[in-house]
């Protein structure tokens, strides 16, 4: 940490969530604009949103998700059907081809973050690990905005 | 006499049976089967059911008279669909300015379990105040979907916990009940916006 800009090298990694560990494909996860709602308490299950992009060669599947906020973080899937009834389920394992980013957005991927340990708080963040299929890890930085908020900025 | 009476029964029973299957046939994929029209709105002047809004005050689909009403259902334990439905549906009463006074806007719960008044109170404050929050029984729920032609489904999600299906449309009446049209959930605002308009102004040619 000798010159300003190793610093601000570092905390911009950190920020945009740059692996800091080297593993074959994860080491090229770049995750952008991630968000989420604040909560009203904590009985209620919270959902993360953010945009996942592969910058490498090969193709990286995420397989799970971790978060001190919540005891049962997982990847769900919202579908609306011909009738207008939408429902959720959970994901599965989802695979990002090289050059190619998947998008958690409302109504569609998100990230469901189910036992929350304690309430989504407007204003602070909290930190989330996604797990990749080469054994690499990307950790991000969640910053939590107010429950009618509709994208990154609000 | 004892065995001829278990007959007799036994006759009667499988019967009644054979009763209750055809008539089961007959309304699920025989000739009564419901036509697929049925699948729109009641007027809301047809409708019955008995809730209780997020001011603690008795409401039902006789309320909605007399403005354009929009009209929802959701529950407030819904991590992604609800809140993004609550927030699009701000988002388009604000581009709406002051006609939103001509307008009814009410999110029903399908979780009357866990959303109490008092919890939809909360929840809705976090949105457009002109949106309303109502929460009835169990069977006036069920009461409201029926009208609505709504549908929901409780989802065991582990542990106890459940999440609920449910229809995410938004449905639209003009000022005298009519069914007036729906809006999908996430629609794009440049649809959901003049579609809303045009029930406005339906409103205003009615009560000029
Ligand atoms: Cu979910």
């Amino acid at each position: 940490m000798k010159s300003p800009v190793a610093a601000v090298a570092i905390a911009l990694s950190i920020f945009l969530g740059l692996p800091i560990s080297s593993f074959a494909g994860s080491q090229d996860i770049v995750v952008e604009d991630a968000w989420a709602r604040a909560s009203i308490g904590k009985n209620r299950p919270g959902a993360a949103y953010m945009t996942v992009r592969n910058t490498g060669t090969d193709p990286v599947t995420i397989l799970s998700l971790e978060t001190p906020l919540a005891m049962m973080p997982d990847i769900h899937r919202t579908t609306t059907d011909a009738n207008g009834v939408s429902s959720m389920a959970p994901a599965g394992e989802i695979t990002i081809a090289p050059g190619e980013a998947v998008s958690l957005e409302p109504g569609g991927l998100h990230a469901m973050l189910m036992r929350l340990e304690t309430p989504m708080v407007e204003g602070e963040s909290f930190s989330l690990t996604l797990t990749f299929d080469d054994g690499g890890t990307v950790t991000v930085d969640v910053p939590i905005l107010g429950i009618a908020a509709r994208g990154p900025e609000g | 006499m004892q065995r001829r009476h278990l007959l007799t029964y036994i006759g009667a029973a499988s019967g009644a049976l054979a009763l209750a299957l055809f008539a089961g046939w007959w309304q699920v994929d025989g000739p009564g089967a419901p036509e697929p029209v049925a699948k729109r709105p009641l007027p809301l002047t047809e409708m019955d059911f008995r809730m209780t809004d997020q001011t603690g005050t008795a409401v039902g689909p006789e309320s909605l008279l007399g403005n354009a009403s929009m009209v929802f259902f959701g529950f407030t334990y819904c991590p992604d669909v609800c809140p993004t439905t609550l927030s699009d549906i701000s988002s388009w009463l604000d581009d709406l300015g002051e006609d939103v006074a001509q307008l009814n806007v009410v999110f029903i719960t399908i979780d009357p379990k866990r959303d109490t008044v008092a919890a939809m109170a909360e929840y809705v404050s976090y949105f457009h105040p002109a949106i309303q929050g109502w929460r009835g029984s169990r069977d006036q729920t069920m009461r409201a979907a029926e009208g609505f032609r709504a549908s929901y489904e409780k989802v065991a999600t582990g542990g106890g916990d459940y999440t609920m299906n449910h229809t995410a449309s938004v449905f639209m009446f003009d000022a005298e009940g009519q069914f007036a049209g729906t809006i999908d959930y996430h629609e794009p605002r440049e649809f959901a916006v003049p579609k809303i308009r045009r029930v406005l102004a339906r409103t205003e040619e009615e009560t000029s």
